[in-house]
């Protein structure tokens, strides 16, 4: 993975001496809380509904065990001893101190990571796909662009006041497991006909109260004219982004207001005036970030492996993992494992101290001392051999990952929700609980097969409900919780935006209505459907008629 | 007299700031100006007739477009932050000096902090009249915050890439 040098390595340090004497002064009133708001924002600070939160960075969802190892031990030390993964490759500390935040940042830099940008109006944490390097169906590693990114964006000084927050995601493989068309930016790696490198740049996707599809303003832009386009396609947003509501501010409300051909016009008239500039991407420096990720020591293995075979065989619990939790890997004999952190009663994303340094542990014996932070809220352990995946599952066992639920319904990507959340207009976490106690049959759970129930706690949809097979979204009614149930999301390369059900149901109801939706599918799919693809075939109304249907 | 960082320095601003210029009728007020950009593009006959120096300002939704041409001609144009928050004046510095060539004095300001100063100083800004109720030398401390960076920007046309190629060469 990549690591620091001593310039990368000054930035972070700098920052942590800048905001220990921001926190400073704004702990001596030099600093009004207006005023010091967005500078700790900008350091992934909230003010939450018990305590502050921390949000630090993963970029691009790389970890080293090293650094889930601090991870740990920051838990432990300054806060409630877990940790919360969040649908954009961060983890989310819930109960730090103010005054010990600089403290954390300091700790966090001695192993390489930091906050920088996690929250705020600035150009976020950028994120791709949690198989980056390792999916087989992948056209090129999108993690050096990720960090070219992610350099080029730290600390950006004409996009650090932007109208509101920016988002973007990279993906490389034909499966899109980065969600990137709901993002302010996606980037799909692609390769021409004479086989360049460059990407599909996607603008104006995104959740929240106006969800949208981004739409693509450019099929093909030349890798050496990434940053150079980011710059002008920011500056525009910049200059045009409505500023006078917060709730119109993102660059999807601009691409719409002024049509995406506009809109293209003025990011290509802008960049045609700085596309040849200095920053312009060299072929030396494309490599020496992409050195950093170079592939880890595999040894030579056959493609299949007999022990492996065996094993299966002998054990259906292993078997019922394996289908579930473990995909293929582009490197013969070597295998992609997905920890699952959705055991039921567990807040999705949630991990303690002991298990993020159980995590680092079989991250050092069985995968190259890295592992990967997923969208989903899970952790990837992404090289590992296929002969140790028994051991390692057995370990999973021990240390809670390794519930057989990943891409099933049980699988709930979930946001903190009222239980955390300032915003919220309602609990998330005991919906996913209700939802996971009901759903408990893994018999049951296969056989209805993949299945994304996404739930937010409010409209910010930092659940992603609008792109879950099943969403799920908390409303308030005169000060009561309701849930909103929409049908047919898809966050992939198909992405596509949930139909809602019809009225808003009580939190006891929820399961109930899932149960039902599911007996539609059950009664409807033809073999190979998904339960979208069902969806996507029959509409919304044998769903609906379900639902609320009166009991005789 | 009021003051200014310039140049990393504390100096007297010598410019008087005119948030609306006197009717036509009236006379304008001695010694340097800065006045509203559409009146300078309106009357600059009236300005050129005045015997101190005239520097214009533009509110942060103003495009420098409008100076294009004439930009190089002034010696101070300042842009106004009317928030902190309020991110486009960073775009313009930076158009102002890339694009438009201007080289005189590009100054900050309205709700100008030391916590934005390093940005709007890689932004082109070498002057900022800090607001008024804050210390001008503490603020001055915000232009130090990072002694690296890895963007090009008007303080440093070279991203970091290419100078740390430069370094291994």
């Amino acid at each position: 993975m990549y690591i620091y040098d001593q310039y990368d390595q000054t930035i972070v340090d700098e920052r942590v001496i800048q905001f220990r004497e921001q926190t400073q002064r704004y702990l001596a009133g030099e600093l009004a809380d207006a005023e010091f708001l967005p500078l700790r924002l900008q350091n992934g600070l909230y003010i939450q509904r018990f305590a502050p939160m921390l949000r630090v960075a993963i970029p691009y969802g790389m970890v080293s065990s090293n650094q889930l190892r601090k991870l740990a031990e920051i838990a432990r030390k300054y806060d409630k001893g877990y940790v919360h993964f969040s649908t954009r490759q961060n983890v989310q500390y819930n109960w730090p101190q103010l005054e010990q935040v600089p403290d954390i940042l300091a700790e966090l830099a001695t192993v390489q990571m930091h906050a920088i940008q996690t929250s705020g109006n600035c150009i976020r944490n950028t994120t791709t796909d949690q198989f980056a390097g390792v999916a087989a169906d992948e056209i090129v590693d999108p993690r050096p662009y990720c960090e070219i990114i992610r350099q080029w964006s730290t600390f950006h000084p004409e996009f650090a006041f932007l109208p509101r927050k920016f988002k973007i995601a990279v993906n490389a493989a034909k499966k899109d497991r980065a969600a990137t068309l709901v993002h302010d930016i996606g980037l799909y790696l692609v390769k021409n006909k004479t086989g360049e490198i460059g990407f599909k740049v996607i603008v104006g996707g995104g959740l929240g109260r106006t969800p949208l599809i981004g739409t693509v303003i450019r099929e093909f832009l030349p890798e050496k004219h990434l940053l150079s386009y980011l710059d002008a396609v920011l500056r525009v947003y910049n200059r045009y982004g409505r500023r006078d509501n917060k709730y119109k501010a993102r660059i999807k409300i601009l691409v719409k207001a002024l049509g995406t051909e506009l809109f293209t016009q003025k990011v290509e008239v802008e960049w045609e005036q700085i596309k040849d500039g200095a920053t312009t991407l060299t072929q030396e420096e494309i490599n020496r970030v992409t050195d950093h990720f170079s592939v880890p020591a595999y040894e030579a293995l056959p493609a299949t492996s007999d022990q492996l075979a065996q094993q299966l065989a002998d054990d259906p619990n292993f078997n019922h993992w394996y289908q579930q939790n473990v995909n293929a890997h582009k490197v013969s004999g070597y295998s992609i494992v997905t920890f699952s952190l959705k055991p039921t009663g567990v807040a999705p994303g949630d991990v303690t101290d002991k298990q993020l340094e159980a995590a680092a542990d079989l991250a050092d014996q069985y995968s190259f001392g890295e592992a990967r932070v997923s969208h989903q809220q899970n952790l990837v352990l992404a090289d590992v051999k296929q002969d140790d995946l028994y051991p390692l599952w057995q370990a999973a066992i021990q240390h809670g990952f390794a519930t057989p639920n990943i891409g099933l319904l049980t699988d709930i990507i979930c946001c903190p929700g009222g239980d955390f959340c300032a915003l919220a207009n309602a609990k998330s976490i005991p919906i996913a609980e209700a939802i996971q106690n009901r759903f408990d049959d893994l018999d049951y759970l296969h056989d209805i097969g993949e299945l994304d129930l996404n739930i937010s706690g409010c409209m910010n949809a930092c659940g992603h409900h609008h792109v879950g097979h099943i969403g799920i979204l908390g409303v308030d009614k005169k000060g009561e919780e309701f849930y909103q149930v929409q049908v047919g999301g898809n966050a992939g390369s198909d992405a596509s935006l949930g139909k809602i059900l019809g009225p808003s149901f009580a939190k006891e109801d929820v399961p109930e209505v899932i149960s039902k939706l599911l007996t539609v599918y059950v009664s409807q799919r033809t073999p190979e459907e998904r339960f979208i693809d069902t969806y996507r075939r029959i509409g919304i109304k044998p769903f609906k008629e379900q639902v609320y249907a009166k009991a005789h | 007299m009021p003051k200014l960082i310039k140049n990393q320095d504390i100096i007297d601003d010598n410019y008087q700031l005119l948030e609306t210029v006197p009717a036509a009728d009236q006379p304008l007020p001695e010694g340097n100006l800065l006045v509203p950009l559409t009146d300078w593009l309106e009357n600059q006959q009236r300005y050129n007739n005045h015997s101190g120096k005239v520097g214009v300002w533009l509110d942060s939704h103003e495009e420098p477009e409008l100076l294009a041409g004439q930009a190089q001609s002034l010696p101070v144009i300042a842009i106004n932050f009317p928030q902190f928050t309020d991110g486009r004046g960073y775009s313009t510095g930076r158009l102002l000096r890339e694009r438009f060539g201007f080289l005189g004095e590009l100054r900050a300001i309205g709700d100008v902090l030391r916590d934005q100063l390093f940005y709007m100083a890689r932004c082109g800004f070498n002057a900022f009249a800090i607001r008024a109720d804050r210390c001008i030398h503490d603020a001055l401390n915000g232009l130090k915050d990072f002694s690296e960076t890895y963007q090009a920007a008007v303080d440093q046309p070279q991203p970091l890439f290419r100078r740390r190629q430069m370094q291994a060469e």
